[in-house]
């Protein structure tokens, strides 16, 4: 890959990827990549998100399920645009 | 059928109940917390010994006390030890554990404090010390197959890089590895809540797995329902997770079973300390997801190598085991270089394969195997940290 990806996504299934760089900023025409079969898309970030932490790959509503590894990581509890931050402020565990 | 790992073969120490270890400690090893000085002034008049002192050991009693015992008895009598002191407090118990260790064949010398004192139990002690150590620096490497190596596995400092790169390059080995005869173990009883539907189904049949669900619920409930507060959000995920980009305990359970790989099945499940005894293979152990414990657990058991991937950089070692970190995480890689063993960050920037990881992982695990110092024997990183499961009488 000539480029390297600014987020990496495991499953075409799911609705959250990884940030795989520093510093990224709000505004980046982001190359995602899912790693299930290296195939590739572009988003736009909507915030200054930190590596390894996640953003929303379509716009999620409270009461959604938050999906990566193609399964059920938790709930989300706010309303969270495409590009935005997902994390403990808007995503929770199903578990306790 | 041969693979390309079927001839590998390591330069090693070949025990006397058959087990191939890679270090080839002379450990002098406390009963109990009040024996810790006895050994400390020991290792430290006879040079090339390594005391082990520990917190516990003293008016415990029932499981608590059984995962004492095995703990130390795994410990001592690991393939990595070459022979041992015991030392405690009174002649029962250090007979005991002399007499675990001393089932694999290897030297046993114990010495108990009653009626003697510090002075003359470490006078006696250190006589016994300094054989062994002429005896342990005399014995070479011998060539041994890598499907001899007891490899365990556990994360630490976890984040959402580990279960993109490091944790798979863990599993990458297992299935390359197992097939070969290695005898294999991961843990963490906790950190599979979120993935447990999924843990069960890799056990290698049926009443494996329920066995399995069942640790796991008592976990649940004898552990965290029964002692939680409101919710365990800062336990699991840690702050150290939260802090790498992990939010649920369900991310972060998909994340660690990685480590298992795409094939690989478990075989059965083990006690916390407890040696397997099925034959060669995968095995769960029923253990704290903590890192320093967990290991320890995992050695007491008979592992000879532990592969630690790490997100955000956990710097835990172990006294005789040698710990091989991993990490994909190119900021760990920038800011913790000193601690990294096996740098796979190249998996995020889609340079390197998972398979290459697996191979890398796999090249590193037999330079280990034949002497090479991981970073965390290089620091001195000998965290020894027993598991206790409830408080003493």
């Amino acid at each position: 890959m000539a480029e390297i990806p600014h987020l990496l996504v495991h499953e075409h299934d799911d609705n959250v990827g990884v940030v795989v760089v520093e510093g990224l900023s709000a505004g980046t025409d982001m190359l995602v990549c899912v790693t299930h079969d290296n195939s590739t898309f572009r988003l736009t970030s909507g915030a200054d998100v930190p590596i390894g932490h996640k953003v929303a790959l379509k716009d999620l509503k409270e009461g959604d399920t938050a999906i990566k590894y193609g399964e059920d990581i938790g709930k989300i509890i706010a309303d969270i645009p495409k590009g935005a931050h997902v994390h403990t402020h808007n995503c929770k565990t199903k578990r306790w | 059928m041969a693979s390309k790992y079927s001839n590998m073969t390591v330069r090693a120490y070949r025990r006397e109940n058959g087990r191939v270890g890679v270090r080839n400690h002379v450990v002098i090893l406390p009963v109990d917390d009040i024996s810790n000085a006895a050994c400390e002034a020991v290792a430290n008049n006879v040079k090339g010994t390594l005391a082990i002192p520990h917190a516990y050991g003293r008016l415990q009693f029932g499981e608590d006390l059984e995962v004492h015992f095995r703990t130390m008895i795994g410990t001592g009598a690991n393939p990595n030890v070459h022979s041992v002191v015991v030392i405690g407090i009174e002649p029962g118990w250090t007979k005991r554990i002399a007499d675990g260790i001393r089932a694999t064949g290897k030297e046993v010398a114990e010495f108990s404090i009653e009626q003697k004192g510090d002075f003359e139990t470490i006078r006696a002690a250190s006589w016994a010390a300094k054989d062994f150590v002429h005896k342990a620096t005399e014995v070479q490497r011998e060539e041994c197959s890598i499907s001899e190596l007891w490899v365990s596995t556990k994360c630490g400092e976890s984040d959402t890089t580990t279960g993109l790169g490091s944790c798979p390059t863990v599993g990458n080995m297992y299935d390359k590895l197992l097939p070969e005869g290695i005898t294999g173990f991961f843990g963490e009883t906790s950190e599979i809540t979120g993935a447990e539907h999924i843990c069960q189904k890799r056990a290698i049949n049926e009443e494996v797995g329920e066995r399995w669900h069942k640790m796991w619920k008592a976990y649940q409930d004898d552990v965290i329902f029964a002692h939680q507060t409101d919710d365990l959000s800062d336990s699991q995920p840690t702050k150290g997770n939260i802090e790498g980009g992990l939010t649920t305990i369900e991310e972060k359970a998909l994340g660690n079973l990685e480590k298992i790989g795409r094939t690989s099945q478990f075989i059965d499940i083990l006690e916390p300390a407890e040696a397997p005894q099925s034959g060669n293979g995968l095995y769960f152990m029923d253990s704290s997801s903590a890192a320093a414990e967990c290991v320890t657990l995992m050695a007491a058991g008979g592992a000879v190598i532990h592969t630690f991937p790490t997100g955000q950089g956990n710097v835990v070692g172990n006294p005789i085991v040698p710990v091989i970190k991993i990490t994909a995480n190119p900021r760990t890689v920038r800011t913790m270089s000193e601690h990294v063993d096996v740098d796979v960050s190249g998996i995020l920037r889609r340079e390197q394969t998972i398979d290459e990881a697996g191979d890398a992982l796999i090249e590193m695990i037999c330079r280990t195997a034949n002497g090479r110092n991981t970073a965390a024997e290089a620091l001195g990183h000998r965290e020894f940290s027993m598991t206790k499961l409830y408080r003493s009488a």
